[in-house]
């Protein structure tokens, strides 16, 4: 067993790690954050997606002993209270969840992209979610939306 | 190498329900002293979208606000009994039993309504936003709250409502197999063009036509998801989704997991276009019929077709892999 401190969502947590206990485990079972969805368990499907020191990770499959010290990002630190992140805003307002499993890390997937990439095009939004799978909506209502996102941030950025 | 172009297209033709010992479904409604209305249910919803709706149906028929329904699907021991959500059934059985069950509410709120007015419940109607209102004399009105504290705590009356929608057991007609299985069916045609390579045998979906007759959409958009998701599994199924050649033959190896299972990705999946035409069914909650699981089934073989009529290759067996193209073309050449 190990104490582990972590940065989530900016703000600084501390628990104790068993060594099968995976970083998903520690956000939805120690932290309360149940954002991220266990699916598969093995990395295959991307429901439990978040921002591990910026970078997208499945986190079902990272031991949360070896993330000490990290910073970690989850969909439920990217509203500011009421107001929704641009990611947030254009998936409500282009209907692009059904049943809503996928949604949170299809969103960590999307800002990662987008905090790489402010314009990216059809192809690299397929490239940056193809990690994620989605059972029901076909995909396209997705990839709009993560356009539309960056649409809104390049127009923000631009005021 | 060439890419060969085709289009083919299919038609379905889908029940709603089931004809089971007869097919029923109930649903229960109450309302709080705060003024919500909560719909007891042992249907499902696991995403397709149920809750949403009936609560849509009781809003409607209560003519009160969305905000101001509670769907709870809590638990199958201790709710009204549901068959279940299969065979494209929720919207229509629960859809009408929640409407019963909110018509009988409906009542009841206007009966209460009218005693504290001092008028006669006929002559009371709602205004959609939370209150109900004297027709004509909309300044003599009474808020959703008000009323269920005035139930509650004056009246002595429960806001409540029962519903249940049963369509009965059919039995066939022995000397001609006649029968009336379901309560009514949604119709669909799917048009898909593909592109096939000789060399590789690979096959890719350039384009899905939709056209879809389903009564009344009642939530269009997720009526136009629920085609285009269902396009998608199409396509999965047609080309993608097969354990083969591990299964059935063998479970010592290969997929046993959704990691090695194919499924097409979002760069895998063609423009869709779709059309929902509303030709509401006289048996269903406002016109609608069933869109579940119909939407899968067009595509598969309108894929077929549009490969044989892009190589000449007729294939029987999902999916049409590679593999089963080649070998197809190398029979027509043998």
């Amino acid at each position: 067993m190990k104490i582990v401190n972590l940065k989530v969502n900016g703000v600084g947590k501390t628990f104790i790690a068993r060594p099968e206990t995976t970083l998903l485990l520690a956000l939805r079972e120690q932290l309360g954050l149940t954002g991220a969805k266990r699916g598969c368990a093995q990395g295959a499907c991307g429901s439990c997606t978040v921002l591990l020191d910026g970078d997208p990770v499945v986190s079902c499959l990272i031991p949360a002993m070896t993330v000490d010290g990290g910073d970690v990002a989850t969909v439920e630190g990217l509203a500011d209270g009421p107001v929704l992140s641009d990611v947030q805003q254009a998936f409500l307002d282009g209907f692009a969840t059904q049943c809503g499993f996928c949604t949170p890390g299809m969103i960590m997937s999307a800002e990662a992209l987008l905090d790489r990439n402010p314009s990216p095009t059809r192809d690299e939004v397929n490239e940056a979610i193809s990690g994620n799978v989605c059972r029901c909506t076909g995909y396209e209502p997705i990839v709009s939306a993560i356009l539309d996102a960056a649409e809104r941030r390049r127009a923000g950025a631009n005021l | 190498m060439t890419l060969l172009r085709g289009r083919g297209y299919a038609s379905v033709n889908y029940p709603t329900g089931m004809n089971l010992g007869g097919d029923p479904s109930q649903a229960l409604i109450h309302a709080t002293t705060m003024g919500a209305f909560v719909i007891s249910l042992s249907s499902v919803d696991l995403g397709q979208g149920l809750k949403t709706v009936v609560a849509q149906c009781a809003a409607e028929t209560l003519g009160m606000p969305m905000a101001n329904v509670i769907v709870d699907t809590a638990d199958t021991d201790t709710g009204p009994h549901c068959m279940g959500t299969f065979a494209s059934r929720g919207t229509h059985r629960v859809g009408n039993a929640v409407i019963m069950a909110a018509r009988e509410a409906r009542d009841v709120m206007l009966a209460v309504a009218a005693d504290e007015l001092e008028v006669d419940a006929g002559d009371l109607e709602t205004d959609g936003t939370g209150f109900v209102r004297l027709k004509g004399s909309p300044e003599t009105r009474i808020h959703i709250q008000d009323i269920t504290l005035a139930a509650h705590f004056k009246q002595g009356k429960t806001i409540s409502g029962r519903g249940i929608f049963l369509k009965e057991r059919n039995y066939p007609v022995p000397e001609t197999g006649e029968m009336d299985p379901d309560s009514c069916q949604a119709h669909a045609c799917t048009v898909a063009d593909v592109e096939v390579d000789d060399e590789t045998g690979v096959v890719t979906v350039l384009g899905l036509h939709n056209t879809y007759e389903i009564g009344r959409a009642l939530n269009p958009a997720m009526a136009a998801q629920q085609v285009e998701g269902g396009g998608w599994m199409g396509v999965s199924h047609a080309i993608f989704e097969s354990t083969e050649p591990y299964y059935p033959a063998s479970r010592d190896h290969g997929p046993v997991d959704f990691c090695e299972y194919l499924m097409p990705g979002p760069a895998e999946i063609p423009v869709q276009e779709s059309v929902i035409l509303e030709r509401p069914a006289s048996n269903g909650p406002f016109g609608a019929k069933g869109i579940g699981e119909m939407t899968a089934n067009a595509p598969i073989p309108a894929i077929a077709n549009a490969i044989f009529d892009a190589c000449g290759v007729r294939l029987t067996t999902m999916p049409f892999t590679p593999e089963s193209i080649l070998r197809g073309l190398d029979a027509l050449r043998a």
